[in-house]
């Protein structure tokens, strides 16, 4: 005689199977889910061959969109495009293309903006920052790409996204600071420089990039919203991040740019006691309460 | 980096286009199309070279199949034959859909 066992599964994770990662969506096909089901029409698509010209001349396979998806749309029915980055490609660097497209699909949404149509914008990043195979060209790019964001964001928001795992360093991090909105999930990073660059430069006593909890303890998703550098936290689910994407630009601008209290965080930082370590705990409670 | 390319001979029938992959770490990218004369051609550029043989091998098997004359394009980033195999599968797929 056998007897039925009731299986019950905790709720958790239960969620866990019924979710739909973000995270392990490729960068078109996160513009896609970003974009209002049926809207995505991708611009300079793999077919029109836009890749970068300096890799091959370095020896390194190109892909055919550099790396950025740029895709128009509709989010919540109204215009929209979303610029989503591989990280897979190259660590998500921002070559002369990639960044390009970047910047022009922000010029171009803010010209939409000017003759009166309302046309929002979302970036999805995965980057390591500048492409040190392009780096002149990558760093210029990167100036045209703030200059664009900063531009558009006068008319409408733009929203930064941050899913992981690649993260958001470099040139990119200081794109998101520019955001009118940042989401992240836990596993996304968010930080100027990379813990394995800062380890390169600096030695393994200043900082152990192999430490998960101690990095994700200070630019992981979690630290990043408790300390005010991220608007939302979300889990990685693909529903969830386009919910709270749309939420975001229900609610228009934000009162204040994040970029514009640049003097509570110079005042903030000049007070900080650099002369210790201090604990991820600490460190968020600073930042709430310093830095608002 | 290497380039290669090869060619084999197709029905008349032409795909439709479609893209698939990512160049990255042991993975790639297939940009799939019609081609513009009655053969079918492949071109690749992989960031690991000498295995011409291996990837003819993966080749000559797949177009014992597949009869269409299609512009394949790769972009490898050091994909195993069997992720290559996969990867030009789901171009297949995709194109057919």
């Amino acid at each position: 005689m056998t007897e039925s066992v009731e299986y019950q599964l905790a709720p958790e994770v239960l969620s866990l199977s019924n979710r739909r990662s973000y995270i392990e969506l490729n960068a078109r096909a996160r513009a896609t889910q970003l974009l209002d089901p049926g809207t995505f029409h991708e611009l300079l698509d793999p077919f029109d061959r836009v890749e970068s010209p300096w890799l091959p001349l370095q020896g390194i396979v190109p892909q055919s969109d550099d790396g950025c998806v740029v895709a128009k749309g509709r989010i919540d029915g109204k215009p929209a495009v979303v610029i989503a980055m591989e990280g897979k490609f190259q660590g998500g660097s921002i070559g002369e293309v990639c960044g390009m497209k970047m910047a022009m699909a922000f010029a171009l949404a803010r010209q939409d903006n000017e003759k009166g149509i309302p046309t929002r914008a979302v970036l999805s990043l995965e980057s390591g920052g500048v492409r040190l195979q392009e780096a002149n060209i990558g760093e210029l790019v990167i100036a045209e790409i703030y200059a664009e964001l900063v531009a558009l964001r006068r008319h409408i928001p733009v929203i930064v996204v941050i899913a992981g795992s690649t993260g958001c360093f470099g040139g990119m991090s200081l794109a998101a600071g520019l955001a009118s909105y940042v989401v992240m999930t836990r596993q996304a990073r968010l930080s100027m420089n990379g813990p394995e660059v800062i380890e390169l430069e600096a030695g393994v006593e200043e900082l152990d990039a192999s430490n998960k909890p101690f990095i994700w303890g200070y630019c992981g998703g979690a630290q990043r919203f408790a300390a005010g550098a991220a608007d939302v936290l979300v889990e990685d689910d693909a529903e969830e991040i386009t919910n709270a994407v749309k939420a975001l630009f229900r609610q228009g601008q934000p009162a204040q740019l994040r970029s514009d209290k640049y003097d509570q965080y110079i005042a903030f930082l000049s007070a900080l006691d650099t002369s210790r370590q201090w604990t991820a705990e600490e460190i968020c409670k600073a930042w709430k309460e310093g830095a608002k | 980096m290497e380039n290669l390319s090869f060619e084999y001979s197709a029905s008349g029938k032409k795909p439709k286009r479609f893209h698939v992959g990512v160049v990255g770490s042991g993975d790639l990218e297939i940009l799939l199309e019609p081609s513009k004369d009655s053969m079918a051609h492949v071109t690749i550029q992989t960031s690991v070279g000498g295995f011409e043989g291996t990837w003819k091998a993966v080749l000559d098997r797949f177009f014992e199949r597949y009869e269409e004359a299609a512009n394949i394009e790769i972009h490898d980033s050091g994909a195993t034959p069997g992720t290559v195999a996969l990867r030009l599968q789901q171009a297949v797929e995709g194109s057919r859909a």
